[in-house]
């Protein structure tokens, strides 16, 4: 579509939410080509500011007048490129969507703008002993609703849950612009569930009532160093299956461990191969008694160095290596691919092991950080980009690794989503009528596709990527199993 | 511009939440991760628009960004780098032009500020009446008389202050334009404090601008001489640490080493400038400290806590007066809008910022605002006087330890 086409939308919007919430001006939109995964770029055709849902539904509207397709935007942190815009199309960005509209604690939940980010929640409510508890580790600036969009989770998700275990109820614009609500509550088919990481495609989140977790009693998080990551594996594995559920169990490598040190300087223990982070919470009496137990597995898997903190201030110093680890690995390396990919946790050392074969074979560094206790790997894939052909290997060596996933049995994303980064990679884990079946709750909501397309499926089918334009029959249709209504 | 160092950016957005005109706006070409951005647009032979380079001047250069990137990139280079850039490409509109003219020709210059003190010196009822009309003839002229203080008694330092009991130290004290222009008795309590800490204080006359405002605004060369100037005053003085009490000059100062080259590098490098705080906290207390009864809300000022990584000491200086019970400002790190010349050349930024600093100053209900920068305690009081709510006396650290030293039992505070 070209840029004379898109002037007239242009100023529909300009007349919707003012001038100065529309942006044209090819320089301006250019800051708004990528998310984090920064090798996917494409300039937006327009991007619109809205202050309210009713505006992003008026925007949503003049888009399927126009046939204009559209993507959501929070803070742009996701690193599948799932908020990567269109040439043709509209982005629309919600940050300035950020209040808090309420907090109810008695009822333990807050309602809030999809602009407001992940830490934003916590910091309103800690004076009251709550929490909100999914956190990624760029909590500080993702949005509420890039997290919704990508059912983000992070290091305490293991013993509480994901994203969609802690949304209550959404507001949201449909694909054709209509406002509906979404509750756990509503009778029928789990609407609210579906549209939980469905990675802006099902339409855009304009308010989200998200539950609140009263902050536990006690806290303990304990850094233990090994000599080696296998060291660490059997730690985890004791623990997990001594049935003990801790609040976080996160590992990293000697490299990523560097990477940490030289951005944050964590000063972790001297000559570590691998250090696991386990947090314990609840209870008093149950921390100390889970408390004694991790330090004995811990020890007897052959732990050189024990760390423990019990107030905020050394928790924190804990933490902050773990944290930083992503952005950190710059430190050390030009350029880096982050993978995401999830495996069973028995099978973790045998996959590390893997790992670090593909890393040789290819001259390509890897650094590992990981939730250990669920088996979601975080490969950094280090290469410099300056070195021709780099890139290439980097990109094979992080194939690779989820084609290590897929072989054992888990999945190639275990929280940052498909976008488009990884939606070549959804035939190797499903079937074309598997992919099918989810294109046609996808038209379900969003028949003409202007709703982030593109994104998740590999190849446009059914309702297609082209509005309009329907290939064959659906092969659960054809069969009677399904039908289009 | 040095493309190495923006291609450090990973582009993952840590340092937006910590940047005042993100928190502002929500839009990403004014965010530390947009700008980074342009610039690389523009090295990648983008011209410099005016749109790209108005996204360069409506950054403040608080440093937040530094702070909060998690991947070391340098922004603080890249903005310095960025602003020559502006200046040298950039075709500014003419009453832009007029009015930074005015600004670069009499800010650095001690004699010329002083003599502007005048048109300046406006009382209350007159300001009250005067700041509306110029308001709406030019912001920026309105800013200016808004943030003028009303000028106190010029004050001599003497050339040298002996150190009080045995001598632990001999130091220069930088005396800076607008420090030494508008807040003389700050300049008169840090010779104290450090005299009565066992120092011999050695203050120049005649020192001038350090370059801290020119260096901000892309004034390269002009920088690079006051800096010339300054290293050549100190080194007749005889002097090789240099106590600054202006967060803004300290950090300039701190970085002439990397602004000079050659031969001035070197003498900049056998130089060693130090903040007041981080001096006196390196130094450890030697005077008594008498009690202070008073709450006090510290400000991070963004030179200090963002430039120099200065938070602890200023805090653990304060706490250690009996008495005194220290009170932290929500979003401390965010910058209050003064950040140089910023409140001059982006009035309505600047406002919006100094309105939201001064609401959270405010809900601390503290009895005293500490700030260590001459640039922050002018916008927070004329924010504070904007609200009409009931004004908070404001002070230097260097008056608060004064006060304690010299056990006076309050503190004579800065007239707003
Ligand atoms: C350093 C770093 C560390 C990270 N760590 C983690 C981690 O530990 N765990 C984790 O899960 N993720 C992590 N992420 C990934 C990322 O932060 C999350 O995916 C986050 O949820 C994205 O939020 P955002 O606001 O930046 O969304 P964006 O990147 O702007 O968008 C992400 C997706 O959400 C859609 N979207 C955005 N807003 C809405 C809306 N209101 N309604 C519907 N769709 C919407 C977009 O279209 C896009 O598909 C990390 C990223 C970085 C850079
Ligand atoms: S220096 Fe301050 S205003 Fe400028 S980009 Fe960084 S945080 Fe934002
Ligand atoms: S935090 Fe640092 S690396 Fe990340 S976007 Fe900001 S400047 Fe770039």
């Amino acid at each position: 579509m070209s840029t004379m086409t898109l002037q007239e939308p242009a100023r529909r919007f300009e007349e919707l939410l003012g001038h100065g919430a529309v942006i044209t001006d090819p320089v301006r939109l250019r800051t708004y080509e990528c998310d984090g995964l920064t090798h996917h770029r494409v300039m937006p055709g327009i991007v619109v500011l809205p202050e309210s849902a009713e505006q992003i539904a008026a925007v949503v509207r003049v888009c399927n007048e126009y046939g204009l397709p559209f993507v959501a935007r929070g803070a742009g942190t996701g690193l599948s490129g799932g908020a990567l815009p269109r040439a043709d199309g509209v982005l629309i960005v919600t940050s300035k969507m950020r209040r808090i509209l309420s907090v109810d604690a008695a009822n333990r939940r807050a309602v809030v703008e999809p602009g407001v980010t992940n830490l934003a929640i916590t910091e309103a409510v800690r004076d009251l002993g709550y929490y909100y508890a999914p956190d990624p580790s760029s909590q500080q600036v993702c949005t509420i609703g890039g997290n919704v969009a990508e059912n983000s989770g992070g290091a305490h998700c293991l013993k509480y849950g994901f994203t969609v275990n802690h949304v209550l109820a959404l507001e949201i614009v449909t694909p054709d612009g209509d406002i509906v609500e979404l509750s756990d509550g509503d009778p029928g088919y789990d609407l609210l569930g579906a549209f939980i990481g469905s990675e802006g495609t099902l339409g855009i989140a304009t308010k989200v009532t998200v539950r609140l977790t009263r902050a536990p009693e006690t806290v303990t998080t304990l850094l233990a160093a090994f000599k080696d990551i296998e060291q660490g594996g059997q730690a985890v594995s004791a623990v997990i299956g001594g049935g003990i559920v801790p609040a976080a169990i996160e590992m990293m490598d000697a490299l990523a461990i560097e990477a940490a040190e030289a951005a944050v300087a964590c000063a972790y223990p001297e000559g570590a191969g691998a250090v696991l982070i386990v947090e314990l919470d609840g209870p008093a009496e149950e921390v100390a008694h889970q408390f004694g137990e991790v330090t004995r597995i811990c020890e007897e898997s052959g732990a050189f160095e024990l760390r423990i903190a019990d107030d905020p201030a050394e928790r924190a110093a804990i933490w902050r290596g773990r944290k930083s680890a992503f952005a950190a690995v710059g430190r050390i390396s030009p350029a880096y691919i982050v993978q995401d990919g999830v495996v069973p946790r028995t099978t973790l050392p045998e996959v590390l092991a893997s790992i670090d074969r593909l890393s040789r074979e290819h001259g390509i560094r890897v650094a590992n950080v990981f939730h250990a206790g669920d088996g979601n790997l975080h490969p950094l894939v280090l290469f410099d980009d300056a070195e021709p052909g780099a890139g290439e290997r980097a990109e094979i060596v992080s194939g690779k690794i989820l084609d290590l996933c897929i072989e054992h049995g888990g999945s190639i994303t275990g929280e940052h989503g498909v976008g488009v980064d990884k939606s070549r990679y959804m035939s190797r884990m499903f079937s074309d009528e598997d992919l099918d079946t989810m294109q046609l709750v996808r038209c379900a909501f969003d028949p003409r596709a202007l709703s982030n397309p593109g994104k998740i499926f590999p190849t446009p089918r059914l309702c297609g990527e082209v509005p309009g334009v329907r290939k064959g029959v659906h092969p659960l249709v054809e069969s009677g199993q399904a039908e289009h209504f | 511009m040095d493309l190495e160092l923006i291609n450090d950016c990973v582009h993952c957005g840590f340092c937006l939440p910590s940047c005042p005109t993100y928190v502002l706006w929500g839009e990403e070409m004014d965010s530390p991760r947009g700008r980074i951005h342009l610039m690389k647009q523009h090295v990648e032979g983008t011209p410099m628009t005016p749109e790209m380079a108005g996204h360069f001047d409506a950054c403040l250069g608080c440093m937040a960004c530094v702070t909060a990137c998690p991947s070391g990139v340098r922004y603080d280079r890249l903005i310095e780098q960025t602003r020559a850039e502006v200046e040298r490409e950039h075709v500014r509109k003419p009453d832009d032009r007029a009015l930074r003219a005015v600004v670069f020709q009499l800010f650095p210059y001690p004699r010329r500020l002083r003599a502007m003190r005048l048109p300046l010196r406006l009382s209350g009822g007159i300001r009250r009446k005067i700041i509306p009309r110029l308001e709406r003839i030019n912001p920026s002229l309105a800013a200016m008389a808004d943030l003028a203080p009303p000028v106190s008694a010029r004050v001599r330092l003497p050339h040298r202050v002996e150190a009080k009991g045995s001598r632990r130290a001999t130091v220069g004290m930088l005396t800076g334009c607008v420090q030494g222009e508008f807040f003389p008795q700050v300049n008169e309590a840090t010779a104290r404090v450090l005299a009565m800490e066992g120092c011999d204080v050695v203050i120049p006359p005649s020192q001038g601008c350090c370059g801290a405002l020119s260096l901000h605004s892309g004034q390269e060369e002009q920088a690079k001489r006051f800096a010339r100037r300054t290293i050549a005053t100190f080194e007749r003085a005889g002097v090789d640490t240099i106590v600054v009490n202006a967060a803004g000059c300290g950090s300039t100062m701190k970085d002439y080493a990397e602004i000079l080259e050659g031969e001035w590098a070197r003498r900049a490098g056998a130089i060693r400038t130090v903040d007041l705080a981080e001096y006196l906290a390196e130094l450890g207390p030697a005077a008594e400290r008498h009690p202070l009864p008073l709450t006090v809300a510290y400000h991070d000022a963004c030179h200090l806590a963002h430039a120099q990584g200065i938070r602890s000491q200023p805090r653990e200086l304060l706490s250690a007066i009996p008495g005194l019970e220290l009170k932290e400002i929500s979003e401390s790190a965010i910058c209050c809008g003064s950040a140089g010349t910023y409140n001059l050349f982006q009035p309505e930024a600047a406002r919006d910022l100094g309105d939201r600093k001064a609401e959270r100053v405010l809900a601390t209900g503290a009895d005293l605002l500490v700030s260590a920068n001459p640039g922050c305690t002018m916008q927070i009081t004329a924010a504070i006087r904007r609200r009409g709510a009931q004004e908070i006396p404001v002070a230097h650290t260097a008056q608060v330890l004064d006060a304690s030293l010299r056990g006076l039992g309050r503190v004579p505070t800065i007239p707003a």
